[in-house]
Formats: structure tokens, sequence, C-alpha cells
């Protein structure tokens, strides 16, 4: 599971010297396509982080309102963020895709192949739908490398589910005797 | 709702005892971008080459603005192809003794126009598809992206008011394949070309407004009855937030 705090200790790396709502800007920015950082995550990110010893406060800045904390990287931080860098994300060992589980479930628990096939077909469309949305982006012309790479990475995971389901409808009459059995 | 460019109507097609199309019916809007889709053999390139003039059906009809064709004469049907038809296939569509522009100016030079004139026009073209710089090279010295892009320049040069592509990004990597759909699909929305497009590949689908699947000969689905299309902005989708992404660029 790709952890906020190294993402965070990332962009400090690229910044030197940051506040938690520079931070979150430069987060939502850089990474298009990631769900934008929440404010509560990122204060309990940040703490945990200062706690660990991976980042120390810089600076306290007053601009008119609430004191802002500046936040720096330590070595320990930066081996951190080293480590994880360079570590390959291990390939998962469970199927968590909903998809897998619905068709299962509803070949279980209901008496025919129907509703294992109305979904897939819903799914499909559903799918579709937003592979369209998806590559209206590269067509558009304002897209930015980053849109682009953010779509693509999308676009496959949406492909590789659509492919699954192709096979699995090919494959459904077998996979219904079998989970009923 | 206008009449539609392309209409046919029970169509069948046999090679042999091999029925490739039974009873498909098809309608296409001018300036819709349509993908045919479907398992291998399923009748996807002999439906396009039934809409396109190249094999005529055996039964049923084909209609383009109204006029059949299906049963129109083999020069009749070759007129077509050379004046409102392009046709973009998954490769050896350049002739590779001729240059990359000498390519480009063959089907306008094939109606009447002359080189000098032809080749402004071929040259951009050329351009605006990014291989201006290759004019002058042979297929040979291009890569088959590149190949495929000064064949999609030859293909829509005349203007036609059909293009068919059958499998246009086949032979091609991922990125590449990428470049030539972007580029056929701004040329198509930018003149009003009907596009229609066979492939089995989902990506290269998702660039179409519609999607017509096949299977065994017939037609499957086609999302001209479903309920999906151009400003079909959203439906079925639980999780919004990857739209944050794309926000602005999706209309
Ligand atoms: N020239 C031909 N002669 C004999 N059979 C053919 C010919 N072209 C296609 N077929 C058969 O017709 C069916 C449909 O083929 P095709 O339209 O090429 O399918 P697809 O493009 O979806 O792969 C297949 O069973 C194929 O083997
Ligand atoms: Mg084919």
């Amino acid at each position: 599971m790709m952890s906020t705090a190294h993402v965070l200790l990332g962009v400090l790396a690229a910044q030197g010297v940051s506040h938690g709502y520079e931070l979150k800007h430069e987060h939502d920015r850089r990474l298009l396509g990631v769900r934008p950082l929440a404010f509560g995550q990122l204060y309990t990110t940040l703490a945990r982080m200062l706690r660990d010893g991976y980042i120390v406060e810089a600076a306290h800045q007053r601009v008119g309102g609430p004191d802002r904390v500046a936040y720096r990287l330590t070595p320990e931080g930066m081996t951190a963020l080293d480590g994880w860098l360079s570590r390959a994300v291990p390939p998962a060992v469970h199927v968590s895709g909903e998809l897998f589980v619905k068709v299962i479930v509803a070949l279980l628990a209901t008496p025919d192949e129907v509703t294992a096939r109305s979904y897939l077909a819903a799914q499909r469309a559903a799918h579709l739908a937003r592979m369209r949305e998806l590559t209206a982006v590269k067509t558009g012309g304002s897209a930015s490398v980053t849109e682009l790479a953010a779509a693509d990475y999308l676009l496959n995971h949406l492909d590789a589910d659509l492919r699954w389901m192709a096979t699995t409808l090919d494959r459904i009459g077998q996979l219904r005797s079998e989970v009923r059995s | 709702m206008s009449a539609p460019i392309l209409h046919a109507e029970h169509m069948e097609k046999w090679y042999g005892p091999t029925a490739a199309l039974r009873d498909v019916s098809v309608s296409i809007d001018k300036g819709e971008i349509v993908a045919v889709t479907g398992p291998s053999g399923c009748g996807k390139s002999t439906l396009l080459h039934c809409l396109s003039g190249i094999l005529a059906p055996q039964r049923g009809s084909v209609r383009f603005q109204g006029r059949e064709i299906g049963t129109a004469g083999e020069a009749e049907r070759s007129r077509l192809r050379r004046t409102v038809f392009g046709v973009l296939f998954q490769f050896g569509q350049v002739v590779p003794e001729l240059t990359g522009i000498e390519n480009v100016t063959l089907p306008l030079q094939l109606g009447g126009l002359g080189y000098r004139d032809a080749a402004v026009r071929a040259r951009a073209l050329l351009d605006r598809l990014g291989v201006g710089d290759l004019a002058g090279k042979r297929p040979g010295e291009m890569s088959g992206g590149q190949q495929q892009r000064v064949a999609l320049a030859r293909a829509l040069v005349t203007e036609p008011q059909v293009l068919f592509a059958d499998e246009p990004t086949g032979a091609l990597d991922s990125l590449a394949g990428e470049q030539v759909m972007v580029e056929l699909v701004r040329l198509a929305r930018e003149h009003g070309t009907t596009v229609l497009v066979v492939t089995h590949n989902a990506q290269v689908a998702a660039y179409a407004d519609r999607e017509i699947t096949m299977r065994d000969g017939r037609v499957d689905s086609d999302g001209r009855s479903d309920n999906y299309g151009r400003d079909n902005s959203s439906d079925g989708r639980g999780d919004g937030d990857h739209r944050v992404v794309l926000r602005g660029e999706v209309r």
C-alpha cells in the first residue's frame, strides 16, 4: 500500500522547506489523478513523520492568522524515501477487485446465471463509458503529459477488467456449476 | 433527425458454406464515429467490406446517402471508393516504391488533379500528422507508426465522406497507435467525416461515439439503441473521484 507519508517525504525533498498547506498543494498539483489530500490526513501524517524523526520543524511563520510550521527532511527521512522508491511494490496475493467477488456471489446466491450476466453487462457499459471519457482527454488536445499518463493508467486497468469480464462470460456456465456444487 | 449516411438492412454474406454476415442491419449518421468490435472471425471485416463497397452482400441492401450500392456494379462501387470513401487497413497501405508525399498525392492525381496542387495538399496533411519531414522518404525508411500516418493522410487527402478503418493500429505499439487514433479522430471531427473503425481493442473502440459489437456474424449489441453517446456524461459510475484528473477536459 502506498503510504501518504512516503509521498509527502518526496514532495518535501523537492521543496526543501515547506509548510503543510504548501505540501498539500504540491501533492495535489504534481499527482494529478491521485485523490487530493484531505487536511485531516495531511496533519495526522505530518505528526507521525515528526514523531518518527523523518522531518523536523524548520521555522515558524506567522502570517496574520495562526502559526504556520515549516518542515524539513532529516537524513532518516531521506533514507526512508530512498528505501521506498527502490522497493518493488509486491504484486497482489489476493484478488481484491469487487468485480470478481460480485460475479461469484451472484452465481452463489441467485438461482441462475441471469444476475451475474446482467451485472457483467452493466459493469461493461460503465467501464466503456468511463473509457470514452478518459479517451476524450487524449483527443481534446489540452491535456498535460501527466494527465495523459494518469488517463492511460486508468484506461489500461479498465481494459484489463474488460478482458477478464469477456473471458468470464465465455465460461460462466462452467463457473456456475462449480460455484453451486 | 436527418437520414443516415449509411444504412444497411438484412445483409447476408457467405464465403462458400461459411456465413460471415447473417441478417445484419446497421445505420450510421453523418459525422458519427462508430467502432465495430467482437471476437476474431465474427464478421467485422466483412461488414466493413460490404459497407464500403469492396464486397457485395448476397442478400440485403446497403444504401449510401439513400442510394443503393449493395447491388451496384463493380465500376460504380469502385468509383465510390475512389471519391467519397477512404480506407485504412492494418498495414500494406503505402506503396513501397513511392515517397511519403507521392503516396499521398496518388489518389488526388487519380482524381485528375495535377501533381503540384496535389503536393500542396498532401504536404499540409503530412505536416498536420507530424510526418511532413518524411515527405521525401520511402516507407522502408519509416517506422510502422510513421507509415500508418502516411496511410492515414492518403486515406483522408481526398476528404472522403466516410473513412473505413480496419484494425488501423493493430500492427503498432501502443504509443504509435494512440498518435494515429488521436489524429484520425481530430481530423474526422474537424471535417465532419463519418468513421467506421473495426477493432478488437477496447481502447481503440473508446475513441468512438458508439460501439457495435458482433458475434457469429450477427450484431450482438448496438450503442445506438443503448443510451451511450457523445453527450452522455455520467451514469452507472459509483466513484466520481477519478474524474478530478480530467476536470475541464471531459465534455
Ligand atoms: N475470403 C474469405 N474466404 C472464406 N472465408 C472467409 C473469407 N473472409 C472471411 N472468411 C470467414 O468469414 C468469417 C468472418 O470473417 P471476418 O469478417 O474476417 O471476421 P473478423 O474481421 O471479425 O475477424 C470467418 O469465419 C472467416 O473465416
Ligand atoms: Mg478482420
